[in-house]
Parts: C-alpha cells; structure tokens; sequence
C-alpha cells in the first residue's frame, strides 16, 4: 500500500505516522510539505497529530487555509483513503471534508491518558479488521477534542453510521457529543478520530490495537 | 534610552552591581561605562551567567568518564551511547518567572532546555522536571501549580518531545520561591555535535529564529535578586514562549546543521544576545562586533540597551560559513524564521556594539566572558543535629490507617493530575512514562536499545545535613535508574539555594556540592552539565537546600526494563539492603509526627554500588518481575505503590528485630523491593548472600489486601482512592487566585 | 481604515471556558452574573476606503478564516460606526 503524510509547519506526530505506515505497510510513506500543491498518486493520506501553527486561531484553522487543501479536497471527493488523527481531524473537519468541529476539552486541560474505546461501526474502510463493538485501549493526547455537531447533523451522523469509534462509556475524556471520538464522512473514504491508533502499534507502547486500523485499510485497498 | 545616560550609584545598585564590582568595570573600561555597557556587565557578572559565588566549587566536581564526550561549560553534556550515537541532556531553572507569572514563566523554562539540547545538534527526546511548591495550604500554591503545570505541558506537548517523568513536591520555604527545574535529553550522532566556541576571523554571526522584542528585560538580573513583597510588580519582565515557533526552529537547525553551514551556534537565553555573543567570542578567543541595526524587531524605536538584554525567546546565534550563507538562508525562508548577518568576528578580543552608527559599547570580552569575576564567599558548615534512636519515635496506633494517611498525603500520593497534562507518548518509544522509578524511553531508530531518566533530590535530608543530603539525592537518582535495569551514565545538577552572601547559606551549598561530588565519583556518574539558582529568598526566608540531580542510564536490551507493579498473586518479595529502622529526618516523622528532628540517613556509597550492581544483574539476567527502589516514606509505603501499581495485594511479615514504625516507615538507603516467582527465591537468596549483598524475603504477592502479620488487613481499594485522590480533590477546590 | 471583529459562539453551543469563568467569578463573590460566554476580538487595518468594499472583504475574512462558521457567529464594525 503506497501512502503519504501532509506535514504542516507545527505538525508534530509526522513521526509517529510515518513510522507507523512504514511497519504496518512494509514501504515508506512520502512526506508532503503543506506548500504544495498536488498530492502523489497513493491509497492512504495521513494528517498528522501536532499544533500546526501552534493553534493559534483554532486548532487546525490556519493549516485547513494551506495551498495542499485543494488537492486534499478533491483526492477526498475522488474517494481516496484520508485519516486525520488528531491535530490531522481537527484540520479535517475546519475544511469542512468532515463535518462538525473539535472544541476545548470540557475540563479545559490539556488530557493525556488511556482510554476505552468503542468500536462503533465496523463495517468502515478504517474498521473492518475489529469486531462491532469491541472496545480496545487507546491512548488520546490533546486540548481540544471536544466534538460538536449541531443536532440535525448529529442526528445524521448517528443515521448513517458515520460514528467509527466511540469513547467506552465513563471514560470520555473531553465532553465529546455522543462520545464521539471519531466520524468519517459519508461516502466513508475519510476517518477522523481523536485517539492515536499511531501510538499503538507495538508491545513496548503497550499494546498493538492500533495496528489493526491501518491493517483495515490495507485490506480494503486490496 | 541614549546612551547619555549619567550612570549615577542607584542606578549601578539598581543592575545589581556591587560597588566592587563596578570599581573593577571603571579599571576594566579605561573611564566610565555608558549605560549599555553597564547592561551588559550586569547581565554577564551577575550569578545567573557567571556563577561567581558556585564556580570555586563546581569545579570540585567529578565530570569526566570514558563515555563523556562533552562536560559542563556547553549548552548540555554528552555521553556516549554506542553505535555512534550520543545522549545530550541539562537540567536547568526557572524559578523566579515561574513564581511572578507561572504559565509562562514554567513554559518558557520548558523551552530554554530544550533549546540547549538541540542547539547541540540534538533531536530532544525526553523531557522531564522537578516542581517545588509551597504549603498546599498556602494562598499562592494552587494558583501556582495549576499554572507551572499548564506552562510546562503546553510548551512541550505543542513542541513535541514527550514529557515522561519527575518529581512534585510541597514544602513551606518555598511559599514565596517555587522551583522549576526543567530537564531535556537529545539524541545526536557523536559526529554531528555542534558546539559555541566560535572559530575563524572576519565570519558572519548570524541572528536566527524569532524576532526581538521587549521581553523579559532584565530577566537574569532578576533570576538573581531576592524577592520582596513587591515582586509582583516585576511582571513586566516575564517573557512569553511560542513553541509553534520553537518547533520550527528545531526544524530549521537541524536541517541548516546538516548542510555543513554551522561553525559555532549558540541558543539565545538568559541575557539573550549580550550573553550568546560574548559566550561564543570568548569561548573561541576571539572579538565580536555586532551591527544592531540589522537585528530583526518585534517593535518599533528598540535601544541598544533594550535589544542586548532583550530575553525574547526562541532565538539563536550562529558563526557561519560565508560560502553556504545562500543555502542556509534558504531554510530558514523554508521554516518562515528570521536570518539576518548581525555582526562578525574579530581578532582584537573586544566586544563592540553598534546602532545607527554609533559605537555604544566596546568592552573587553574575556573579562566578560570566561574571566567574570569569582568569589570565594564565607561558608559556616551546617550544625550537627542530634540523633534520634528508632524506639524514641512512637509507634503509629493503627499501622494500616497510618499507611493510608501517608500515601493519601500531598508528598506521597500520585501525581497523575500533573501528568496526565502531559503527553508522554509523543514519538512513540515511550516504554515507561512518569510513575515509575525512572522513565524507560527508547533509542530511536534502534531495536532494542533504551535509555532512562530520572530527577531527585530529599531537600529535608539536605537542610539536616547537607553533605548527606547531597550523596543521597545522587544515591537515589542513581538507585532510581538501577530499579528499570539500566547502567546509569552521567547526571546533570540544578543547584536551587538561598542567598549565597550569608555563611550558612554558603555552606549548605559548599557541603551539598562536597556530597555530590563524593556519590559520583564513587558511583561512576559523573556531573556532565547543571545550572545553579541562588538568592531563591523572600523577606530573608531561604528555601530548603535543593541540589536536584538529573541521572541518565542506558539499557543495552529495553526488552528487559523492570517496572514497580506487582505481576502476579504467589511470587517471591524480597527486599535488598539493610533495614535498620532510621527515623530521623523521615517522612513519618515529619508529616505524620510532625517533627522536624534527627539526622537523614547515612548513605554508604559502597553498598550503593554493590546492591545496585546485584539487582541490575538480576534484572538482566530476566530473573526478576518487579522492583522498586525504597525512599520517601520507608518500605511499606513502597509496597504499597507496587501493590497499588498492579492492583495485586501482599502477605508480609515485618521483621521483628526492629521497632514496627522503624520497619515500615524507616528510610534506610541502598535498598530495593524485587519480586520474582516463589520457587526462585531461594537461589536469588543465596546468590546474595554469596555476593555479600544484604537480602530476605518478606512475604508473598496475593490476590487482595495488603496484609502485614499482626495487624489488620490494608484494603487495597483504600489504599488506591487515598493514592490517586489528593491531588485532584485538592485542585478542584476553590481557588480565588485563579 | 480600520475595522475590529468579534468572534462569539452560535447560541447553544456549550462554552466550557466561559463556564469556568463564570464560575469563578461566582466563588469570588461577584454576585448577579448570569452567564459568560467567551469569545475573540481581532483589530484589523485595511488599505480599502470603500466602506462597502472593506465590508465585503472582511465578511470573505471571517468566513474563510476568523470564524468557524460551524460553531461561531461574528459581527464586523467599521470605524466610524456608532
């Protein structure tokens, strides 16, 4: 499986994901500097967890305004496999690829911890590889990982099946509607989610969950 | 501000220049000084640039090793790894921005370190701090923590190096001087290590990174002045750390670094350019002279003054190759940063400052630099205290409810509200983050190789007896990386103390330092970069001597690091070390008992040694399943985080030949708790006691309580809510300075 | 001419740190506050002189970035008006 991963000035877990594709696909991603403007021919496009831009406007805001966006826009509406983590669904969803927005954590703290996670619709390109409704260990780190939604779109959401994965009740970190922890978009080509499946694929992170979302998706290229 | 300023006696007192001080400026400047030369003599004389009052003693330090390549006097140490690679760490304070502005002031702390670990050529890998504050009932402390807390993890977290352990701590004489000790660690090749001493006549010196602005002027001079009930007031000179912009600085050095452009670069701290350039001429014997008109600003009408005691953050200085200027200027236009030529090198040894084309400053620069002046200041030695005996310390009524007290009290319980604030995951070779004995962190790039990390100090021991207290906090530090099975390296210091121009502050510092040092030869860990803060004092009131030590050990195969959890229900406890019982100075005797009595353990530098060397051959040879090293609060209160950790109980039998409370609580150096499986015991036993190393078993993990012989059964659910319910009970309480 | 710009949240959306202040203002003593919605100021200088123009640009400003339309209303005043 050939991937890429869009690196925006502030991006800080691009290697964590580069990392991560090159065990899990056996070849190495290109990197994609946001000042470009096409994307290479592959399967999967990454954006990586970070502070691009360091946030200042909003998380994500001034990245989601970089000249690689277009291409990003139109690789999504030409059904390419895009998962944003993180910082990458923040940009995400300020390009309106994903609907909704990520607020300020309810407890106003940034939050870096392990938490339970739901599989909410295994029947995803992302999630094909776990069981409906496993909940597996996770670790999320962020600020603003608060998902909101105005109701229609929830109810929308919640409709088609566009919620991937969940926070495991009692154990949502930020306030998250729903416990929402990550959607993808309709046509189900594009995963956002909070949590770092990236941080989760070998024994010394303490466990290897998280390999099985990149598997889903190499599976699905096949 | 011209440079007509009349340079008056307040306003030398008000640079904290003492009148001999300024006589030697008038010899050394042939007439009097104008005022952006009293800036920067103020700047690099006073103790934060120069340590005048520590050098004499610093320098008694062990601080060499067949793995140093690089000691004190760089921006960080470096030590070698193998495989080429290098680890570059420093430890370095924050203390008075923290306690007059704590976000920025901890974050900006935050930046500074890790600044000097890649300005060396280091990708930071690792951070961790030691944080000291006041009585939690204090008015400030709340408002304190809560803000050093945010400071430290937003700068790191956004940055993006994970911050994977260190150590929290309350005590009243720091109500008025919290501490911030900020530790970062590196990785390098050991052939691309950059260093400051500038090399080559006639080469540009080029300005990098963020532009100038007015902050923190006159930050050092504060970092050296006691406080007072006015202090609030100096707020002006806190500056304000952008990691967005310190993440792209990264970036762009190690790139530029990479093109072979760099000669010499140096990370604009304390004092910013005034110290960078003179550190960096000084270093190299040669002069710099410095075009200010062409420094980037932040704003308009900027003085001579103002720009060479700006502490803007974010900023470097860098002796360039005039060939590859083209090519680095390209990066930096890449990373969106400023790159402007600011001055040149020269070969006449001065220092010469220019601003719209008039000469303000022109000054001998080895005088500034590398011969500030030193002083060899009166020390009175600590007083001996009085012993106190086991059996005259009572007994606690309820040894079980004492027990849950202590792990439920500010200095034992779980810091987890701190970390939990910090991402400890970031670059994914986190094996152990903060909780443990040491952080467990992987070689990046590297199969199996990890390295581990640690920050100490017991500030108790070392006010009772500072050259103890000095030999145990690198004791533990040391014993702490042992417990993960890594060979510890090399340390780095950060020497926190009160005035040093009274005698008996000095000699807590003299004698400190002289325990220090003692420990690291002994134990082979030699002190490799550190960082003195002095006058940490308000309204005469010093804080607690605290020498923190920053240890960094290496684990040739990570797949065999030890953590403190119990594994399993049946297995074998054994403690290492002789338990005598010794109360004095302890933790139950102190903030159960509430005296403040006795003398702090002695630490057998010896027994150090060997018990170490026996746990972490054990640890390698894969007989063990847990260990945990025995400090603050004394074995039991030990147990009970290994239990607490794994949420496995313990049957234990406390040895009778010592009073109870000594047993449980006693603070005894030099030991460790392991677990292993119970059919093994018996060999590990004699294997000790072939090897001379003090060993017993004392009872058995179990599904459950935890259960001493003789008493009532330890619920372990008790114990786990008082352990992990302090710290967020306490912050979530109202809190009016917010 | 210059502008300034506010950015609030839409109605409805919960505002965790206006929360928190109100709450805090509350544990001060600072009765009869209801509520505190937080939210961001932004002063602009715009070369423009047309008034109509400089508000056409600033509305595309907000739009495309100041504002997340999704969750934040904004209100743009001109210099000049009252």
């Amino acid at each position: 499986m050939k991937s890429a991963v869009i690196v925006f000035p502030g991006s800080n877990r691009e290697r964590d994901m580069l990392y991560a594709l090159e065990q899990i696909t056996g070849t190495k991603p290109q990197t994609v500097w946001h000042a470009e403007t096409s994307l290479p021919d592959v399967d999967l496009i990454a954006l990586p967890g970070g502070f691009s831009y360091g946030d200042y406007l909003r998380s994500g805001a001034i990245a989601a305004r970089s000249p690689i966006i277009a291409a990003l826009k139109a690789a999504a509406d030409k059904g390419t496999r895009i998962l944003g983590v993180c910082n990458g669904f923040q940009v995400l969803t300020e390009t309106g690829i994903l609907p909704g927005a990520l607020m300020r954590n309810a407890g106003l703290k940034f939050v870096c911890k392990t938490v339970r996670l739901e599989i909410a619709n295994a029947n995803t390109d992302f999630t094909r590889a776990y069981k409906q409704g496993e909940i597996i260990d996770c670790p999320v780190s962020h600020h603003d990982g608060n998902f909101f939604i105005q109701e229609d779109g929830l109810t929308r959401l919640e409709g088609e099946g566009q919620v991937a994965v969940r926070y495991a009740e009692g154990t949502n970190p930020n306030g998250s509607l729903n416990d929402i922890a990550g959607i993808t978009n309709a046509a189900g080509n594009v995963l956002g989610m909070m949590p770092h499946p990236e941080n989760l694929i070998e024994d010394l992170n303490g466990g290897t969950a998280g390999r099985r979302l990149f598997e889903s998706v190499v599976e699905a290229i096949a | 501000m011209s440079n007509a300023v009349e340079i008056t006696p307040e306003l030398i007192a008000e640079h904290g220049l003492k009148p001999d001080e300024y006589a030697r400026i008038l010899e050394l400047t042939g007439r009097v000084p104008t005022i952006t030369e009293l800036g920067i003599y103020s700047a690099m004389w006073n103790e934060h640039c120069s340590y005048k009052s520590s050098k004499k003693w610093l320098r008694t330090l062990p601080t060499k090793g067949e793995r140093v390549l690089v000691g004190p006097g760089e921006n960080a140490g470096v030590v070698d790894i193998g495989d080429g690679d290098v680890v570059v760490f420093k430890m370095e304070s924050h203390n008075h921005p923290s306690y007059i502005s704590p976000v920025q002031g901890a974050a900006t702390g935050v930046g500074g370190i890790l600044r000097d670990v890649f300005t060396m050529g280091a990708r930071p890998i690792a951070a961790l701090n030691a944080l000291r504050f006041g009585a939690p009932d204090h008015e400030k402390t709340r408002h304190i923590v809560s803000g050093v807390v945010e400071g430290v993890g937003s700068y790191g977290n956004s940055f993006g190096v994970p911050t994977v352990g260190g150590e929290v701590n309350f005590d009243p004489s720091y109500n008025g001087n919290c501490l911030v000790n900020a530790f970062a660690a590196g990785l390098a090749k050991a052939d691309g290590i950059f260093l400051s001493e500038a090399k080559g006549v006639g080469l540009p010196i080029v300005y990098l990174g963020s532009k100038t602005g007015r902050d923190g002027i006159h930050g050092a001079t504060m970092a050296s002045a006691e406080f007072d009930d006015d202090s609030e007031e100096k707020r002006p000179t806190v500056q304000i750390g952008d990691p967005f912009a310190e993440k792209l600085l990264l970036e762009a050095c190690l790139e530029l670094m990479k093109t072979g452009a760099v000669i010499a670069i140096q990370d604009m701290g304390a004092a910013g350019l005034t110290c960078s350039a003179v550190e960096m001429g000084a270093k190299g014997n040669l002069g710099v002279e410095l075009n200010l008109d062409m420094v980037p600003c932040r704003e308009e009408g900027m003085t001579a003054y103002e720009m060479m005691l700006s502490e803007s953050q974010e900023r470097m200085l860098m002796v360039l190759d005039p060939s590859k200027q083209a090519e680095a200027e390209a990066v930096f236009e890449k990373w969106d940063l400023s790159f402007a030529v600011v001055g040149k090198t020269t070969d006449d040894l001065r220092f010469r400052v220019f601003r719209h084309g008039e000469e303000m400053a022109n000054l001998p620069i080895k005088e500034l630099g590398d011969e500030a002046p030193e002083y060899d200041r009166p020390s009175i030695p600590t007083p001996n205290r009085t012993p106190i005996a086991t059996h005259d310390v009572p007994a606690p009524k309820d040894i079980g409810a004492t027990l849950i007290d202590m792990i439920g009290s500010h200095q034992l319980s779980s810091r987890r509200w701190v970390w939990e604030q910090y991402d400890q995951l970031i670059q994914g070779n986190t094996k152990q983050g903060p909780g443990g004995d040491a952080a467990v962190v992987r070689v990046d790039g590297n199969e199996k190789k990890g390295l581990t990390f640690a920050v100490d100090v017991t500030p108790r021991y070392c006010v009772a007896d500072p050259i103890e207290g000095g030999k145990q906090a690198v004791a533990e530090c040391w014993r702490n990386l042992t417990a993960t099975g890594s060979l510890p390296l090399a340390a780095t210091d950060n020497l926190n103390f009160g005035n040093p121009e009274k005698p008996d502050i000095m000699g807590q510092l003299v004698g400190c330092i002289e325990g220090i040092g003692e420990a690291c030869l002994a134990l082979d860990f030699p002190i490799v970069s550190g960082n003195v803060s002095l006058y940490n004092e308000t309204n005469g009131e010093g804080i607690l001597p605290t020498p923190a030590i920053g240890g960094v050990g290496l684990l040739e195969d990570i797949n065999k690091s030890m953590s403190i959890s119990f594994k399993q229900a049946g297995e074998a406890i054994i403690v290492i070390g002789k338990t005598e019982g010794h109360l004095g100075c302890s933790t139950y005797l102190r903030d159960v008992l509430g005296r403040n009595e006795g003398t702090p353990p002695t630490v057998d530098l010896a027994a150090e040694k060997a018990h170490g060397a026996f746990v972490r051959d054990a640890i390698q040879a894969g007989r063990l399943t847990a260990t945990h090293d025995v400090s603050d609060g004394g074995l039991l209160v030990a147990l009970a985080k290994m239990a607490i950790a794994g949420q496995i109980g313990a049957h234990i039998t406390p040895n009778a030949d010592v009073p109870l409370q000594g047993w449980a609580f006693g603070e005894d150096q030099a030991r460790y708790i392991v677990t292993l499986p119970a059919q093994a015991a018996d060999a590990f036993l004699a294997d000790a006691k072939a090897a001379g190393v003090p060993a017993s078993q004392i009872g058995q993990t179990a599904q459950g309580d935890l259960k001493l012989e003789g008493s009532a059964p330890i619920s372990l659910a008790s114990l786990t809510q008082a352990y992990e319910g302090w710290f967020p009970t306490y912050m979530a309480a109202p809190d009016i300075n917010e | 001419m210059k502008a300034r710009i506010k950015v609030t949240l839409k109605n409805g959306v919960l505002d965790p740190q206006g929360k928190a202040i109100a709450h805090s203002l509350d544990q001060l003593g600072m009765s009869g506050i209801d509520d505190v919605r937080q939210g961001k100021y932004f002063e602009v200088d715009l070369s423009e002189t047309d008034r109509t123009k400089a508000q056409a640009t600033l509305d595309e400003v907000c739009r495309k970035l100041l504002a997340n339309t999704v969750i934040e209303n904004y209100t743009i005043e001109l210099d000049g008006d009252a």
